[in-house]
Order: C-alpha cells, then structure tokens, then sequence
C-alpha cells in the first residue's frame, strides 16, 4: 500500500514538473491570455462560486449571511410547491422551444444559404431582427393578438368565425398562457445560433461538395447530413449551447405578457421564481439555491447535447 | 471491363458540366418550394416590427382605433418631437444620455475585441497547461444566468471602487463568454500551416496574432461586435450606476415607457428609437460577413 502511494505521489510529482516545464515555454501563452481570464475570473467566475456559497446561507443583503447547511435545498423540494411548478414550466418551455428553436435556426440558415447574395443578405436581417428588438416589440403579441376582450384579433376572428362565443383571456387563463408565451419566445429564438449558423455554412468549403457529387451524392438532404453538418460541428456546438441557455432561462417573455406574478402561477419559470425571492423578498440565500440548481440542470443537458452532436454525420 | 471504364468517364464529364452550369443536387420544385416557405416565415418575422414601426408614426387618432392598422394612414414624426421636448425637459440632457451610451458601448465593444481575441487566439492554436480547463471554464460560465450573479457582482465592483463608474459597465463587457467562445470555436478552423510559416518567416508572437489572425478572422469579428453593442447598448446599469448624469439613453427612455396610457405614442416611439442602433450596426456588419466570408479564400 505504502508503495502505491509513494508510486503515485512520484508521478505526481513527474507530472507536474513537465506541466510546470510546459509552462514556462508558453509564457507568452499565458501573456496573451491574462487580461482575458484576469477580468473572466473576476467577473464570472467569482460571483459564480460565492453565489454557490450563498446557497447554504440565509443572506437578505443587509445582515450579514448566517450559515444554515443544506436546509435551502431540502425546503426547495419539500416545501416549495411553486417551485415544482416552475421546474415543470421550465422543462416544458425547455423540452418544447430549445429543440424547434434551435432546429429552425438552422433550418432557415441552410435555406438562407442556398439564395442568391443579395437576397441572402436580405433574409438574414429580417430573420435575425426579432431577436434584437424582441422585447420592444412583445407589445404586438399582449396588446392587439391575444388581447382578452373582444377587441384582441384572436378573439374577435374567432368570435366572427364562430370557433369561440365569448372572448378568452388568454393570458390570465392558466390552461393558454404556456402555449402563447412560447410562440412569442419562438419567434424571437433565431438569435445568435441563427448568425453562427449562416457563418459556418459559408465557410463550409465549396470543393467538398462537388467531391462529395462526383461520389454520386444525390440530393440536398444526402449533402446536409453528410457533408454540411459534420462540417460545421463547432457551429453547431454554439447553437446548442446559445438555445439550452436561451431556453432555460426564459423570463423576460413570460414576465411581460402574463405579468408578474402571473394566475395561479402558472407561467413562473425557474428564473421568475429566482427573481421573486431575489429581488422582490430579498432572500438571497434562496434565490441562490435555485440559481445553482437551475445550473446544475443546464449542465446535465449540455452534456447529453453536446454527445449526441458528437454522433452527427456518422 | 474497359467499357465500363469508359462509360464512368462519360458519366463523370456530363457530371463535371452540371456542376459548372448550376449547383448540383437541385431540383426545381425543391428551390420553388424553397423560396415561397422562406417569404411566408419572413413576413411573420417580420409583421410585429412593421407594426411597432407604424405604431410611432401614428397620431394619436389612430393609435387606439379598432381593429388596430398595421400600416399608419398619416403617418407623423409628431411622437419622434414630442420625445424629444419630454427628453429635453429633464435637467440632465439629451445628449449627456447619448454620450454616456455611446462611451460605454464603443469603449466596452473594442476592449472586448482586443482582449478576448487575443485569449482566444492561444487558446485555440497553442496547448499549454490549464488551456482545456479554462476553456471548459468559459463555456460553463455561459450557462449562468445573469440575475444570479448581479448582487455578488455589485459587492465585487464595490471592492474595487468601480460603482457609479462608467468602468462598472465597461470592464465587465470585456470578457464576455460568448464572444470569446466565438473567436475561439472560428480560430479553430484557421490553418495551422498559415501560422507557422509566418513564425518560420521569424515573426513575433503579436506580429502573427495582429497581422495574420485577425485580418482572417473579420466574420467572426464582427460578429462578436454585433453582440457586444447588442448587449452594451440596451445596458441599464441600473444597479451599478445612480448618479443621473452617467446613466444610459435605455434607461432614461425606459422612464418615458413607464408614462402609461397617455404616453402610448411616446413609447411607441422611444421602442424605435432602441431598436435603431443595433439593427444598423447589424447591417452594416452583417453585409461585411458575407463579403469576407466570400473572398477569404481559406482552403488548407
């Protein structure tokens, strides 16, 4: 046994004296890289982890943070009942608006991409503007489509159609808030997957294609999964990224069109719970708690993505 | 056999033709059917910014009228003045609001290009120890939701005196994952050999980055740039910043916003006004995508 361990701490040892010989033949690596990961550590990676630690803490910003172990966590799932519902919300926006919103994005960019130049250029500014002025324009969406009386274009289309007799409130009624939140954060979803996307398909190189032809690829699906998607990986990865982030923190949307708190809390989202204890009851400690269990759970689905994007085009 | 030789090669020229003539693997019905499901998605993109856009050009007449235009029938700038007196009324002054913007986001967006290139560039062409890790590190920090880190983020900006500073927008905006992520996922793609024969031609490490990657990576450039003043743009900084004069035109407009009914033109107005920044520089950059992209001419 004591063998082992003088084994192992040898080439531990080893080890870190190469890394430490690697380093110093990168110093200029680690020059480059500095003012980057000086300012990232400070401002991203630090609040991460205290925030980690203020989840086993009660903390309301003015005292200072009382220690309190797991006890967040266990009245997270115990106790909390709107939590659940958040969490079920969240897996149902997720589950739902992640996959079509990402499928889309790449859907248009392929389709932008077989346009002519001019055109092209013209599509990608009108599919990727939702997402730059998204929230300005949510008003079309709370204010004339799904308003709740008669004057709101659904009702009133559907009342002369005769598909509804009395209006619907849309969005005060549990049962269509979910459905209608998700077109709107649909139709804003192209976002910067979308953008990635059209780059990597530009760069995919022209010779491949015709190679690929000459070797009796007959048609534009073949091309997509055998050359364009294994070429554009890297693309892909941020996409995925970009919508698993997207679409598990969804709050603006739902907060703007079903109002906060909405009925029955039926559109509160992880993130809507969090801002609730965060910064309306100032518990941080809480709020917290549910940051890092939101993390945990886009870390998980991050990691079963980025393996089945590994499979493409085999 | 020799036959059948001679056939593949009279089938491989008449393939040869194709290519030159149009692009191969295209049917006709397939690009009809593509061009009219592309301009139907495109006009439901479209439709609600038409409306917003219409929707300040109203007058007040039309504004609540039922059912609701989409196209304005006398269409004004009369909302466009009316923001410009409210604005004008406000002891700090139109312009100081503009100013601070555009300090914060020309400032923010070009640290950002310098910095998180140049991470970016070692980290994808160079191994070094801990390079994997931090990289790792960057994606997983973009998974992180930004109302989490706000109050930890404030106390740290404390520590270092940067409240109430245009620095407490600025510095953070540097290092920003995604764009980094970016540059490095499109540095990636860069031929190695392109890099070392500058260094054969005995060039220093920054001559490399600055004369050889950058000038090569202008699409993904641009497009962190396009994120950047995105983001820096429709910053707030409500938390961060309390002295009225450095605070930021979105903010101050989002105040005219919060008017209620009788400031319905107004908003409508003000939404315009927000939008009209990034959507040019997305304009503009995004036509320097496609031409870069188009002449880069990078084959290994």
């Amino acid at each position: 046994m004591k063998e082992y361990f003088n084994k192992y701490i040898t080439l531990r040892k080893h080890n870190a004296k190469v890394a430490w010989k690697k380093a110093k033949r990168s110093k200029m690596c680690y020059a480059f890289l500095a003012p980057y990961a000086l300012i990232f550590f400070l401002f991203y990676v630090a609040p991460v982890v205290v925030s980690i630690f203020y989840g086993f803490t009660y903390y309301n910003v003015l005292e200072s943070p009382r220690f309190l172990g797991p006890q967040n966590y266990i009245s997270l799932i115990l106790d909390d009942d709107i939590f659940l519902t958040s969490i079920k919300n969240t897996m149902l926006i997720a589950v739902i608006t992640g996959p079509l919103g990402y499928i889309a994005a790449f859907l248009f960019a392929w389709l932008i991409n077989e346009l002519p130049r001019w055109i092209r250029s013209v599509a990608v500014i009108i599919f990727y503007v939702p997402s730059i002025t998204g929230f300005a324009c949510l008003a079309i969406f709370r204010d004339i489509l799904f308003k709740g009386d008669a004057y709101g274009l659904i009702n009133s289309w559907g009342m002369e159609l005769g598909l509804i007799d009395t209006p619907i409130l849309w969005l005060v009624n549990p049962q269509y808030m979910l459905p209608i939140c998700m077109i709107a954060i649909l139709w804003q979803s192209l976002g910067s997957g979308f953008l990635s996307f059209v780059a990597g398909l530009q760069g995919v190189d022209r010779s491949m294609y015709e190679a690929g032809y000459m070797d009796g690829i007959k048609n534009r699906w073949q091309e997509l999964w055998f050359i364009t998607l294994p070429s554009m990986k890297p693309m892909l990865m941020f996409g995925a990224v970009m919508s698993i982030t997207g679409a598990f923190s969804q709050s603006q949307v739902l907060m703007q069109l079903c109002g906060f708190p909405s009925t029955d809390y039926a559109a509160r989202t992880i993130v809507t719970h969090l801002y609730d204890y965060g910064f309306i009851r100032f518990e941080m400690g809480y709020a917290s708690a549910i940051a890092t269990v939101l993390f945990l759970m886009m870390i998980l689905c991050n990691k079963a993505i980025q393996s089945l994007i590994g499979r493409v085009g085999t | 056999m020799s036959k059948k030789i001679k056939e593949k090669n009279v089938e491989i020229e008449y393939r040869k033709k194709l290519i030159k003539k149009r692009k191969p693997n295209r049917s006709v019905g397939g690009d009809i059917g593509l061009y009219i499901f592309l301009t139907v998605m495109a006009w439901l993109m479209v439709v609600p910014l038409i409306y917003q856009v219409n929707n300040a050009m109203k007058p007040l007449d039309e504004l609540f009228k039922y059912p609701p235009r989409m196209i304005a029938l006398n269409p004004t700038f009369d909302n466009f003045f009316d923001l410009f007196v409210t604005m004008g009324k406000s002891w700090v002054s139109f312009t100081r609001y503009l100013f601070n913007t555009l300090l914060v986001t020309i400032l923010g967006t070009a640290g950002h290009l310098l910095i998180a290139s140049m991470g970016a560039f070692v980290l994808a062409k160079y191994q070094f120890p801990g390079s994997q890790t931090f990289f790792k590190l960057v994606t997983v920090s973009m998974m992180f939701v930004a109302q989490v880190t706000m109050i930890p983020n404030y106390l740290i900006l404390n520590g270092l005196n940067m409240i109430d500073t245009y620095w407490a927008i600025i510095i953070p905006a540097f290092a920003s994952p995604t764009g980094f992520f970016l540059m490095k996922q499109f540095m990636e793609g860069l031929p190695s050999s392109l890099i070392e024969a500058a260094k054969i031609d005995g060039a220093s490490e920054w001559r490399v980055f600055s004369k050889i990657v950058m000038p090569n990576v202008k699409p993904a450039l641009m497009t962190m740039i396009i994120f950047s003043v995105q983001a820096l743009w429709n910053n707030p900084a409500s938390m961060y910043i309390y002295s009225e004069e450095k605070k930021t035109l979105v903010f101050a407009m989002s105040q005219i916003q919060g008017g209620g009914i009788a400031r319905t033109g107004q908003a409508a107005a003000v939404a315009v006004v927000l939008m009209i920044v990034p959507i040019a520089t997305f304009i503009i950059s995004e036509s320097q995508i496609l031409e870069t992209m188009a002449s880069s001419g990078l084959k290994d």
